[in-house]
Protein backbone atom coordinates (compact mmCIF):
# COMPACT_ATOMS: atom_id res chain seq x y z
CA UNK A 1 0.00 0.00 0.00
CA UNK A 2 1.51 3.60 -0.66
CA UNK A 3 2.45 5.75 1.86
CA UNK A 4 -0.65 7.44 3.56
CA UNK A 5 -0.74 11.30 2.82
CA UNK A 6 -1.42 12.33 6.27
CA UNK A 7 0.03 10.23 8.93
CA UNK A 8 0.42 10.57 12.93
CA UNK A 9 1.58 8.65 15.41
CA UNK A 10 1.10 8.76 19.18
CA UNK A 11 0.07 12.19 19.28
CA UNK A 12 0.25 14.08 23.00
CA UNK A 13 -0.68 17.17 23.51
CA UNK A 14 -1.82 18.87 27.12
CA UNK A 15 -2.89 21.82 28.29
CA UNK A 16 -2.49 22.15 31.92
CA UNK A 17 -4.23 19.45 33.57
CA UNK A 18 -5.81 18.94 29.99
CA UNK A 19 -4.70 15.81 27.81
CA UNK A 20 -6.45 17.14 25.07
CA UNK A 21 -4.32 13.97 23.14
CA UNK A 22 -3.46 11.29 24.60
CA UNK A 23 -1.67 8.94 21.91
CA UNK A 24 -3.44 9.64 18.71
CA UNK A 25 -3.26 7.73 15.39
CA UNK A 26 -4.13 8.61 12.34
CA UNK A 27 -3.69 7.47 8.58
CA UNK A 28 -5.26 8.99 5.87
CA UNK A 29 -4.59 7.34 2.01
CA UNK A 30 -4.28 9.89 -0.22
CA UNK A 31 -7.08 11.07 -2.42
CA UNK A 32 -9.86 10.26 0.57
CA UNK A 33 -11.85 11.97 2.69
CA UNK A 34 -11.56 11.16 6.41
CA UNK A 35 -13.88 12.20 8.79
CA UNK A 36 -12.65 12.39 12.09
CA UNK A 37 -15.70 12.27 14.40
CA UNK A 38 -15.87 12.96 18.07
CA UNK A 39 -17.90 15.05 20.66
CA UNK A 40 -16.97 18.64 21.68
CA UNK A 41 -13.71 18.51 23.72
CA UNK A 42 -12.54 15.32 21.89
CA UNK A 43 -9.48 16.86 20.54
CA UNK A 44 -10.31 17.20 17.11
CA UNK A 45 -9.51 20.79 16.97
CA UNK A 46 -6.10 20.06 18.72
CA UNK A 47 -4.93 17.38 16.34
CA UNK A 48 -5.91 19.39 13.35
CA UNK A 49 -3.56 22.36 14.85
CA UNK A 50 -0.98 19.81 15.17
CA UNK A 51 -1.25 18.63 11.69
CA UNK A 52 -1.54 22.55 10.36
CA UNK A 53 1.67 23.11 11.65
CA UNK A 54 -0.09 25.45 14.07
CA UNK A 55 0.57 23.76 17.29
CA UNK A 56 3.52 21.23 18.14
CA UNK A 57 2.44 18.10 19.82
CA UNK A 58 3.91 17.70 23.47
CA UNK A 59 4.86 13.80 22.27
CA UNK A 60 4.31 11.53 18.70
CA UNK A 61 5.27 12.61 15.64
CA UNK A 62 3.05 13.68 11.95
CA UNK A 63 4.03 13.67 8.87
CA UNK A 64 2.35 15.41 5.79
CA UNK A 65 2.77 13.75 2.52
CA UNK A 66 6.29 12.70 3.70
CA UNK A 67 7.23 16.20 5.41
CA UNK A 68 7.55 16.94 9.41
CA UNK A 69 4.96 18.49 10.23
CA UNK A 70 7.63 20.02 13.11
CA UNK A 71 10.92 19.98 11.51
CA UNK A 72 9.82 20.75 7.96
CA UNK A 73 6.47 23.21 8.99
CA UNK A 74 7.40 24.97 5.54
CA UNK A 75 7.11 22.18 3.20
CA UNK A 76 3.65 20.97 4.69
CA UNK A 77 2.15 24.65 4.84
CA UNK A 78 3.13 24.74 0.85
CA UNK A 79 0.95 21.70 0.64
CA UNK A 80 -2.15 21.92 3.08
CA UNK A 81 -4.85 24.42 3.19
CA UNK A 82 -7.07 25.17 6.24
CA UNK A 83 -10.38 26.03 6.65
CA UNK A 84 -11.27 26.27 10.55
CA UNK A 85 -14.42 26.95 12.50
CA UNK A 86 -13.89 31.00 12.10
CA UNK A 87 -14.21 32.21 8.81
CA UNK A 88 -11.18 33.17 8.91
CA UNK A 89 -11.40 36.25 6.25
CA UNK A 90 -11.27 39.83 6.41
CA UNK A 91 -14.65 41.27 7.07
CA UNK A 92 -13.79 44.43 5.79
CA UNK A 93 -12.69 43.37 2.13
CA UNK A 94 -14.25 41.99 -0.88
CA UNK A 95 -14.70 38.63 -1.26
CA UNK A 96 -12.19 38.97 -4.50
CA UNK A 97 -10.08 41.51 -2.33
CA UNK A 98 -9.69 38.57 0.02
CA UNK A 99 -8.77 35.72 -2.37
CA UNK A 100 -6.33 38.21 -3.92
CA UNK A 101 -4.85 38.80 -0.59
CA UNK A 102 -4.34 35.34 0.39
CA UNK A 103 -3.21 34.78 -3.34
CA UNK A 104 -0.81 37.00 -3.12
CA UNK A 105 0.54 36.16 0.30
CA UNK A 106 0.98 32.33 -1.10
CA UNK A 107 3.31 34.52 -3.31
CA UNK A 108 1.22 33.97 -6.84
CA UNK A 109 2.59 36.44 -9.14
CA UNK A 110 -0.23 39.31 -9.40
CA UNK A 111 -2.01 38.04 -12.34
CA UNK A 112 -1.76 34.83 -11.59
CA UNK A 113 -3.64 35.47 -8.06
CA UNK A 114 -5.91 37.44 -9.99
CA UNK A 115 -6.97 34.94 -12.20
CA UNK A 116 -7.29 32.29 -9.61
CA UNK A 117 -9.59 33.94 -7.46
CA UNK A 118 -11.64 35.05 -10.42
CA UNK A 119 -11.75 30.82 -11.23
CA UNK A 120 -12.45 29.88 -7.64
CA UNK A 121 -15.42 32.66 -7.39
CA UNK A 122 -16.65 31.14 -10.41
CA UNK A 123 -16.40 27.51 -9.46
CA UNK A 124 -17.73 27.58 -6.29
CA UNK A 125 -21.20 30.31 -7.07
CA UNK A 126 -19.67 33.51 -5.60
CA UNK A 127 -19.29 35.70 -8.47
CA UNK A 128 -22.13 37.56 -7.77
CA UNK A 129 -21.29 38.16 -4.49
CA UNK A 130 -17.32 38.98 -5.46
CA UNK A 131 -17.78 42.58 -5.07
CA UNK A 132 -19.59 43.09 -2.11
CA UNK A 133 -18.09 43.45 1.53
CA UNK A 134 -18.08 40.41 3.39
CA UNK A 135 -19.07 41.83 6.02
CA UNK A 136 -22.57 41.73 4.53
CA UNK A 137 -22.30 37.84 3.35
CA UNK A 138 -24.56 34.93 4.75
CA UNK A 139 -22.85 32.85 7.40
CA UNK A 140 -23.05 29.83 4.82
CA UNK A 141 -21.39 32.33 2.13
CA UNK A 142 -18.71 33.51 4.25
CA UNK A 143 -17.76 29.79 5.33
CA UNK A 144 -18.25 29.34 1.33
CA UNK A 145 -15.39 31.68 1.14
CA UNK A 146 -13.39 30.45 4.02
CA UNK A 147 -13.74 27.12 1.67
CA UNK A 148 -12.24 28.28 -1.30
CA UNK A 149 -9.86 30.59 0.03
CA UNK A 150 -8.02 27.58 1.43
CA UNK A 151 -8.14 25.99 -1.89
CA UNK A 152 -5.67 28.95 -3.60
CA UNK A 153 -3.02 26.74 -3.69
CA UNK A 154 -4.63 23.86 -4.75
CA UNK A 155 -3.58 21.95 -1.53
CA UNK A 156 -2.72 17.91 -1.50
CA UNK A 157 -5.02 17.94 1.67
CA UNK A 158 -6.97 20.40 2.31
CA UNK A 159 -8.15 20.23 6.57
CA UNK A 160 -11.51 21.21 7.23
CA UNK A 161 -12.29 22.08 10.97
CA UNK A 162 -16.35 21.79 11.20
CA UNK A 163 -16.68 22.92 8.48
CA UNK A 164 -20.82 23.06 9.03
CA UNK A 165 -21.04 23.80 12.60
CA UNK A 166 -24.03 26.79 13.28
CA UNK A 167 -24.92 26.84 9.16
CA UNK A 168 -28.34 26.31 8.02
CA UNK A 169 -29.18 22.95 6.42
CA UNK A 170 -28.99 24.57 2.92
CA UNK A 171 -25.94 26.13 3.54
CA UNK A 172 -24.53 22.57 4.95
CA UNK A 173 -25.40 21.05 1.61
CA UNK A 174 -23.77 23.45 -0.34
CA UNK A 175 -20.88 23.24 1.51
CA UNK A 176 -21.18 19.43 1.02
CA UNK A 177 -21.32 20.14 -2.81
CA UNK A 178 -18.31 21.88 -2.56
CA UNK A 179 -16.18 19.39 -0.59
CA UNK A 180 -16.92 16.53 -3.29
CA UNK A 181 -15.99 19.11 -6.02
CA UNK A 182 -12.64 18.73 -4.49
CA UNK A 183 -12.77 14.97 -3.81
CA UNK A 184 -13.47 14.39 -7.26
CA UNK A 185 -10.19 16.98 -8.07
CA UNK A 186 -7.98 13.96 -6.39
CA UNK A 187 -7.50 16.48 -3.18
CA UNK A 188 -7.29 14.17 0.24
CA UNK A 189 -9.15 15.48 2.79
CA UNK A 190 -9.28 15.47 6.45
CA UNK A 191 -12.96 16.68 8.20
CA UNK A 192 -13.99 17.03 11.84
CA UNK A 193 -17.17 17.16 13.07
CA UNK A 194 -19.50 16.57 15.40
CA UNK A 195 -22.25 15.50 13.07
CA UNK A 196 -22.75 12.32 12.26
CA UNK A 197 -24.75 12.76 8.94
CA UNK A 198 -21.91 14.80 8.12
CA UNK A 199 -19.40 11.93 8.54
CA UNK A 200 -22.24 9.81 6.81
CA UNK A 201 -22.45 11.51 3.70
CA UNK A 202 -18.95 12.74 3.13
CA UNK A 203 -16.03 10.58 4.61
CA UNK A 204 -14.31 7.27 2.94
CA UNK A 205 -13.84 6.52 6.37
CA UNK A 206 -14.29 7.37 9.53
CA UNK A 207 -11.92 8.11 13.17
CA UNK A 208 -14.38 7.82 15.61
CA UNK A 209 -12.17 10.24 18.39
CA UNK A 210 -12.91 10.45 22.07
CA UNK A 211 -10.94 11.82 25.05
CA UNK A 212 -8.08 12.19 22.93
CA UNK A 213 -7.91 9.15 21.13
CA UNK A 214 -9.00 7.35 18.32
CA UNK A 215 -11.28 4.57 19.48
CA UNK A 216 -12.67 3.22 16.20
CA UNK A 217 -11.86 3.28 12.34
CA UNK A 218 -13.27 2.38 8.92
CA UNK A 219 -15.73 2.99 6.46
CA UNK A 220 -19.54 4.26 7.43
CA UNK A 221 -20.40 0.66 6.70
CA UNK A 222 -17.57 -0.99 8.21
CA UNK A 223 -18.25 1.00 11.41
CA UNK A 224 -22.56 -0.03 11.20
CA UNK A 225 -21.72 -3.72 10.60
CA UNK A 226 -19.56 -3.66 13.97
CA UNK A 227 -22.55 -3.45 15.78
CA UNK A 228 -25.28 -5.47 13.77
CA UNK A 229 -28.29 -4.74 12.44
CA UNK A 230 -31.16 -2.91 13.87
CA UNK A 231 -34.93 -4.38 14.52
CA UNK A 232 -37.75 -1.43 14.70
CA UNK A 233 -40.89 -2.24 16.03
CA UNK A 234 -44.25 -0.15 16.28
CA UNK A 235 -47.08 -1.02 18.46
CA UNK A 236 -50.37 -0.25 17.61
CA UNK A 237 -51.67 0.03 21.04
CA UNK A 238 -48.53 1.90 23.23
CA UNK A 239 -50.38 0.13 26.14
CA UNK A 240 -48.57 -3.22 24.46
CA UNK A 241 -45.03 -1.81 24.74
CA UNK A 242 -43.70 -3.20 27.36
CA UNK A 243 -45.13 -7.31 26.34
CA UNK A 244 -43.14 -6.17 23.19
CA UNK A 245 -40.18 -5.64 24.98
CA UNK A 246 -40.33 -8.71 26.94
CA UNK A 247 -40.83 -10.89 23.27
CA UNK A 248 -37.78 -8.78 21.73
CA UNK A 249 -35.24 -9.31 24.37
CA UNK A 250 -36.03 -13.28 24.65
CA UNK A 251 -35.68 -13.15 20.73
CA UNK A 252 -32.45 -10.70 20.60
CA UNK A 253 -30.66 -12.07 23.49
CA UNK A 254 -30.34 -8.41 24.66
CA UNK A 255 -32.83 -5.42 26.07
CA UNK A 256 -34.30 -2.77 23.53
CA UNK A 257 -31.47 -0.05 23.08
CA UNK A 258 -34.34 2.95 22.58
CA UNK A 259 -38.08 2.90 23.48
CA UNK A 260 -40.45 5.95 22.89
CA UNK A 261 -44.14 5.54 23.56
CA UNK A 262 -45.12 3.24 20.41
CA UNK A 263 -41.89 2.19 19.14
CA UNK A 264 -38.86 0.40 20.31
CA UNK A 265 -35.13 -0.36 18.50
CA UNK A 266 -33.36 -3.31 19.61
CA UNK A 267 -30.05 -4.66 18.32
CA UNK A 268 -29.58 -7.88 16.39
CA UNK A 269 -27.38 -10.60 17.24
CA UNK A 270 -24.56 -11.46 14.76
CA UNK A 271 -26.50 -14.13 13.37
CA UNK A 272 -29.66 -12.00 12.75
CA UNK A 273 -33.52 -13.21 12.88
CA UNK A 274 -36.28 -13.84 10.53
CA UNK A 275 -38.34 -11.26 10.41
CA UNK A 276 -41.39 -13.75 10.08
CA UNK A 277 -40.54 -15.17 13.49
CA UNK A 278 -40.51 -11.76 15.52
CA UNK A 279 -44.12 -11.36 13.58
CA UNK A 280 -45.25 -14.52 14.72
CA UNK A 281 -43.63 -14.50 18.45
CA UNK A 282 -45.52 -10.88 18.66
CA UNK A 283 -48.81 -12.27 17.49
CA UNK A 284 -48.28 -14.93 20.03
CA UNK A 285 -47.77 -12.47 22.86
CA UNK A 286 -51.09 -10.78 21.67
CA UNK A 287 -49.18 -7.52 20.42
CA UNK A 288 -50.60 -5.83 17.46
CA UNK A 289 -47.56 -4.63 15.62
CA UNK A 290 -48.36 -1.51 13.38
CA UNK A 291 -44.69 -1.84 11.76
CA UNK A 292 -41.86 -4.01 11.93
CA UNK A 293 -38.48 -3.46 10.10
CA UNK A 294 -35.09 -4.42 9.89
CA UNK A 295 -32.71 -2.07 9.12
CA UNK A 296 -28.79 -1.09 9.28
CA UNK A 297 -27.87 0.70 12.49
CA UNK A 298 -27.49 4.99 11.78
CA UNK A 299 -23.74 6.32 12.74
CA UNK A 300 -25.34 7.74 15.82
CA UNK A 301 -26.09 4.45 17.36
CA UNK A 302 -22.55 3.49 16.33
CA UNK A 303 -21.46 6.60 17.94
CA UNK A 304 -23.26 5.96 20.76
CA UNK A 305 -21.94 2.47 21.81
CA UNK A 306 -18.82 3.15 21.26
CA UNK A 307 -18.69 5.90 23.48
CA UNK A 308 -20.66 4.79 25.65
CA UNK A 309 -22.76 7.69 25.96
CA UNK A 310 -26.52 8.13 27.03
CA UNK A 311 -27.23 10.83 24.87
CA UNK A 312 -26.44 11.62 21.37
CA UNK A 313 -24.03 13.58 20.34
CA UNK A 314 -25.07 16.73 18.69
CA UNK B 1 20.72 36.79 -9.52
CA UNK B 2 21.95 34.22 -7.78
CA UNK B 3 20.99 36.38 -4.57
CA UNK B 4 18.15 36.34 -5.09
CA UNK B 5 17.57 32.42 -4.92
CA UNK B 6 19.25 31.94 -1.78
CA UNK B 7 17.16 31.07 1.06
CA UNK B 8 17.55 33.46 3.60
CA UNK B 9 17.41 36.29 0.65
CA UNK B 10 14.31 34.79 -0.35
CA UNK B 11 13.42 34.86 2.83
CA UNK B 12 13.90 38.72 2.93
CA UNK B 13 12.34 39.33 -0.32
CA UNK B 14 9.21 37.85 1.01
CA UNK B 15 8.95 39.19 4.21
CA UNK B 16 9.27 42.70 1.91
CA UNK B 17 6.44 41.71 -0.39
CA UNK B 18 4.09 39.61 2.00
CA UNK B 19 4.52 42.95 3.98
CA UNK B 20 3.24 44.89 0.89
CA UNK B 21 0.29 43.55 0.38
CA UNK B 22 -0.72 43.55 3.99
CA UNK B 23 -0.08 47.47 3.35
CA UNK B 24 -2.38 47.10 -0.17
CA UNK B 25 -5.12 45.35 2.57
CA UNK B 26 -5.25 48.42 4.52
CA UNK B 27 -5.87 50.37 1.38
CA UNK B 28 -8.24 47.78 0.24
CA UNK B 29 -10.34 47.86 3.56
CA UNK B 30 -9.98 52.01 3.61
CA UNK B 31 -11.63 51.94 -0.25
CA UNK B 32 -14.63 49.94 1.13
CA UNK B 33 -15.59 51.90 4.44
CA UNK B 34 -15.16 55.28 3.51
CA UNK B 35 -17.15 55.81 6.41
CA UNK B 36 -13.37 55.10 8.71
CA UNK B 37 -11.83 57.92 6.48
CA UNK B 38 -14.30 60.08 7.05
CA UNK B 39 -14.24 59.48 11.24
CA UNK B 40 -10.40 60.12 10.66
CA UNK B 41 -11.22 63.47 9.21
CA UNK B 42 -13.33 64.37 11.49
CA UNK B 43 -11.53 63.07 14.25
CA UNK B 44 -8.93 66.05 14.23
CA UNK B 45 -11.06 68.82 13.44
CA UNK B 46 -13.22 68.17 16.05
CA UNK B 47 -10.00 68.04 18.52
CA UNK B 48 -8.60 71.26 16.55
CA UNK B 49 -11.73 72.86 17.27
CA UNK B 50 -12.64 71.53 21.18
CA UNK B 51 -9.08 72.44 22.38
CA UNK B 52 -8.46 75.08 19.93
CA UNK B 53 -11.52 77.15 21.01
CA UNK B 54 -13.17 75.78 23.90
CA UNK B 55 -9.80 74.92 26.53
CA UNK B 56 -7.89 77.79 24.51
CA UNK B 57 -10.62 80.49 25.30
CA UNK B 58 -9.05 80.20 29.08
CA UNK B 59 -5.68 79.10 28.79
CA UNK B 60 -2.47 81.58 28.90
CA UNK B 61 0.15 80.52 26.45
CA UNK B 62 3.25 80.44 28.98
CA UNK B 63 5.65 83.21 27.29
CA UNK B 64 2.50 84.54 25.26
CA UNK B 65 1.51 84.00 21.82
CA UNK B 66 -1.48 82.17 19.79
CA UNK B 67 -3.47 79.03 21.88
CA UNK B 68 -3.77 77.27 18.75
CA UNK B 69 -0.42 77.65 17.61
CA UNK B 70 0.66 76.40 21.19
CA UNK B 71 -1.50 73.29 21.16
CA UNK B 72 -0.94 71.60 17.45
CA UNK B 73 2.33 70.07 18.22
CA UNK B 74 0.63 68.55 21.06
CA UNK B 75 -2.43 66.88 18.91
CA UNK B 76 0.23 66.07 16.57
CA UNK B 77 1.88 64.55 19.75
CA UNK B 78 -1.29 62.83 20.30
CA UNK B 79 -2.11 61.30 17.16
CA UNK B 80 1.04 59.48 17.05
CA UNK B 81 0.15 58.10 19.66
CA UNK B 82 -3.15 56.45 18.07
CA UNK B 83 -0.72 54.05 16.58
CA UNK B 84 -0.69 51.92 19.10
CA UNK B 85 -4.77 51.37 19.62
CA UNK B 86 -4.84 50.94 15.84
CA UNK B 87 -2.33 48.15 15.40
CA UNK B 88 -3.02 46.40 18.36
CA UNK B 89 -6.82 46.09 17.49
CA UNK B 90 -6.26 44.90 14.11
CA UNK B 91 -3.80 42.47 15.43
CA UNK B 92 -6.06 41.44 17.93
CA UNK B 93 -9.12 41.09 15.71
CA UNK B 94 -6.84 38.52 12.77
CA UNK B 95 -6.29 36.54 16.25
CA UNK B 96 -9.48 36.28 17.24
CA UNK B 97 -11.07 35.79 13.88
CA UNK B 98 -8.67 32.66 13.09
CA UNK B 99 -7.27 35.16 10.11
CA UNK B 100 -3.69 35.25 12.36
CA UNK B 101 -3.88 31.15 12.15
CA UNK B 102 -4.35 31.25 8.70
CA UNK B 103 -1.32 33.47 7.96
CA UNK B 104 -0.12 30.82 9.96
CA UNK B 105 -1.15 27.85 7.87
CA UNK B 106 0.93 29.41 4.70
CA UNK B 107 3.90 29.59 3.07
CA UNK B 108 4.55 33.05 3.88
CA UNK B 109 7.24 34.68 5.80
CA UNK B 110 7.20 34.32 9.17
CA UNK B 111 8.04 38.06 10.17
CA UNK B 112 5.79 39.15 7.47
CA UNK B 113 2.28 39.98 9.50
CA UNK B 114 4.15 42.56 12.00
CA UNK B 115 6.27 44.10 9.73
CA UNK B 116 3.16 44.55 7.33
CA UNK B 117 1.22 45.41 10.16
CA UNK B 118 3.09 47.98 11.69
CA UNK B 119 4.27 49.41 8.14
CA UNK B 120 0.80 49.70 7.13
CA UNK B 121 0.10 51.66 9.75
CA UNK B 122 2.79 54.23 8.92
CA UNK B 123 0.82 54.71 5.94
CA UNK B 124 -2.47 55.57 7.90
CA UNK B 125 -0.06 57.57 9.98
CA UNK B 126 0.98 60.33 6.99
CA UNK B 127 -2.76 59.97 6.08
CA UNK B 128 -4.01 61.37 9.57
CA UNK B 129 -0.72 63.70 10.24
CA UNK B 130 -1.71 65.19 6.26
CA UNK B 131 -5.07 65.84 7.33
CA UNK B 132 -3.81 67.50 10.97
CA UNK B 133 -1.58 69.65 9.18
CA UNK B 134 -4.59 70.59 7.14
CA UNK B 135 -6.91 71.44 9.94
CA UNK B 136 -3.68 73.38 11.89
CA UNK B 137 -3.22 75.43 8.32
CA UNK B 138 -6.88 76.30 8.73
CA UNK B 139 -6.95 77.31 12.01
CA UNK B 140 -3.95 79.51 12.15
CA UNK B 141 -0.76 77.31 12.87
CA UNK B 142 2.40 77.93 10.82
CA UNK B 143 5.69 76.07 11.18
CA UNK B 144 8.05 79.40 11.42
CA UNK B 145 11.74 77.95 11.42
CA UNK B 146 11.45 77.34 7.02
CA UNK B 147 11.52 73.58 5.62
CA UNK B 148 14.51 71.39 7.43
CA UNK B 149 13.30 71.75 10.70
CA UNK B 150 9.53 71.10 10.05
CA UNK B 151 10.67 68.27 7.81
CA UNK B 152 12.84 67.17 11.09
CA UNK B 153 9.66 67.50 13.16
CA UNK B 154 7.33 65.21 11.03
CA UNK B 155 10.41 62.58 10.29
CA UNK B 156 10.36 62.40 14.25
CA UNK B 157 6.76 61.62 14.81
CA UNK B 158 6.41 59.40 12.28
CA UNK B 159 9.80 57.76 14.20
CA UNK B 160 8.12 57.46 17.08
CA UNK B 161 4.56 56.34 15.61
CA UNK B 162 6.47 53.79 14.16
CA UNK B 163 7.88 52.77 17.57
CA UNK B 164 4.65 53.03 19.04
CA UNK B 165 2.84 50.60 16.37
CA UNK B 166 5.26 47.74 17.34
CA UNK B 167 3.53 48.40 21.13
CA UNK B 168 0.30 48.35 19.49
CA UNK B 169 1.31 44.78 18.07
CA UNK B 170 3.12 43.10 20.94
CA UNK B 171 -0.40 43.77 23.23
CA UNK B 172 -2.26 43.11 20.34
CA UNK B 173 -0.96 39.65 19.80
CA UNK B 174 -0.88 38.67 23.28
CA UNK B 175 -4.53 40.04 24.26
CA UNK B 176 -5.65 38.07 21.11
CA UNK B 177 -9.50 39.34 21.42
CA UNK B 178 -10.91 42.95 20.11
CA UNK B 179 -12.93 42.93 23.02
CA UNK B 180 -9.62 42.55 25.42
CA UNK B 181 -7.85 45.09 23.26
CA UNK B 182 -10.50 47.79 23.38
CA UNK B 183 -10.38 47.46 27.16
CA UNK B 184 -7.16 49.49 26.91
CA UNK B 185 -8.89 52.32 24.50
CA UNK B 186 -9.81 54.84 27.75
CA UNK B 187 -6.34 54.34 29.17
CA UNK B 188 -5.16 56.67 25.94
CA UNK B 189 -6.88 59.90 26.28
CA UNK B 190 -5.67 60.33 30.19
CA UNK B 191 -2.01 59.24 29.21
CA UNK B 192 -1.88 61.62 26.03
CA UNK B 193 -3.33 64.39 28.38
CA UNK B 194 -1.00 64.27 31.42
CA UNK B 195 1.62 65.99 29.13
CA UNK B 196 2.50 69.52 28.20
CA UNK B 197 0.42 68.76 25.30
CA UNK B 198 -2.55 70.85 26.19
CA UNK B 199 -2.05 73.03 28.92
CA UNK B 200 1.39 73.88 30.28
CA UNK B 201 2.66 71.94 33.07
CA UNK B 202 4.35 74.81 35.48
CA UNK B 203 0.68 74.54 37.39
CA UNK B 204 0.49 70.67 38.22
CA UNK B 205 1.29 69.23 41.49
CA UNK B 206 5.24 68.10 41.91
CA UNK B 207 4.32 64.32 41.15
CA UNK B 208 2.19 64.65 38.77
CA UNK B 209 4.43 67.13 37.07
CA UNK B 210 7.03 64.54 37.63
CA UNK B 211 5.34 62.04 35.51
CA UNK B 212 4.50 64.48 32.88
CA UNK B 213 7.72 65.76 31.78
CA UNK B 214 8.85 62.00 31.53
CA UNK B 215 5.71 61.00 29.34
CA UNK B 216 7.30 60.56 25.86
CA UNK B 217 4.12 63.23 24.75
CA UNK B 218 5.69 65.90 26.19
CA UNK B 219 8.97 65.09 24.89
CA UNK B 220 7.28 64.49 20.82
CA UNK B 221 5.41 68.22 21.85
CA UNK B 222 8.33 70.00 22.88
CA UNK B 223 10.07 69.01 20.22
CA UNK B 224 7.94 69.57 17.70
CA UNK B 225 7.09 73.51 19.83
CA UNK B 226 11.02 74.06 19.15
CA UNK B 227 11.19 72.72 15.46
CA UNK B 228 8.08 74.39 14.71
CA UNK B 229 9.02 77.63 16.43
CA UNK B 230 5.22 77.61 18.18
CA UNK B 231 4.97 79.48 21.54
CA UNK B 232 5.22 77.15 24.59
CA UNK B 233 8.53 75.65 23.49
CA UNK B 234 10.30 75.01 27.76
CA UNK B 235 12.69 77.41 29.64
CA UNK B 236 13.60 77.08 32.65
CA UNK B 237 15.12 74.99 35.33
CA UNK B 238 14.05 72.11 33.21
CA UNK B 239 13.82 68.13 33.71
CA UNK B 240 16.24 66.39 31.13
CA UNK B 241 13.61 65.16 28.72
CA UNK B 242 12.28 68.72 27.93
CA UNK B 243 16.06 69.66 27.96
CA UNK B 244 16.62 67.51 25.22
CA UNK B 245 13.29 67.03 23.46
CA UNK B 246 14.93 65.55 20.26
CA UNK B 247 17.46 63.54 21.79
CA UNK B 248 14.75 62.02 24.33
CA UNK B 249 12.03 60.98 21.33
CA UNK B 250 15.04 59.30 19.39
CA UNK B 251 15.97 57.50 22.58
CA UNK B 252 12.31 56.54 23.15
CA UNK B 253 12.16 55.30 19.78
CA UNK B 254 15.49 53.08 19.69
CA UNK B 255 14.52 51.19 23.31
CA UNK B 256 11.00 50.47 21.72
CA UNK B 257 11.81 49.57 18.60
CA UNK B 258 15.03 47.92 20.31
CA UNK B 259 12.37 45.80 22.63
CA UNK B 260 9.22 45.38 20.92
CA UNK B 261 10.14 44.42 17.62
CA UNK B 262 12.10 40.96 18.70
CA UNK B 263 8.83 40.57 20.96
CA UNK B 264 6.09 40.94 18.64
CA UNK B 265 8.05 38.97 15.76
CA UNK B 266 9.14 36.07 18.86
CA UNK B 267 5.42 36.06 19.76
CA UNK B 268 4.10 36.10 16.43
CA UNK B 269 6.18 33.01 15.63
CA UNK B 270 5.59 31.25 18.80
CA UNK B 271 2.62 28.46 18.74
CA UNK B 272 -0.38 28.79 20.40
CA UNK B 273 -2.99 26.54 21.62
Amino acid sequence: MADPIVFAEGLRKSFGDVQALRGLDLSVPRGRVCGVLGPNGAGKTTAVRILATLSDPDAGHARIAGYDVVRQAGEVRARIGLAGQHAAVDEKLTGRGNLRMFGRLSHLPRREAHRRADELLERFGLTDAADRQVAGYSGGMRRRLDLITSLILRPEVLFLDEPTTGLDPRSRGEIWDSVRELVADGTTVLLTTQYLDEADRLADDIAVVDQGRVIATGTPDELKATIGDRLDVVVEDPAALRSAATVLTTLAGTGPTTMDADRLSVALPGGGLRLADVVRELDRAGVAAADVRLRRPTLDEVFLRLTDRKEPVR
Amino acid sequence: MTALTSPTSRRLLWTFTDGLTLVGRELGRLRQNPGELVAALIFPAVMVVLFGYVFGSAIQVPGGGNYREYLMPGLFAMVTFLAVMGVMTRMATDAARGVMDRFRSMPMARSAVPFGQTGADSLTGLLSLAIMVGAGLLVGWRPHRGLIPTVEAFLLMMLLRYALSWVGAFVGLVVRDEQAADQFVPLFLPFTMLSNAFVPTGGMPGWLRFLSDWNPVSALTAASRRLFGNPGAPSGDLAWPLAHPVATVLLWSAALLLIFVPLSVRTYRRKGR
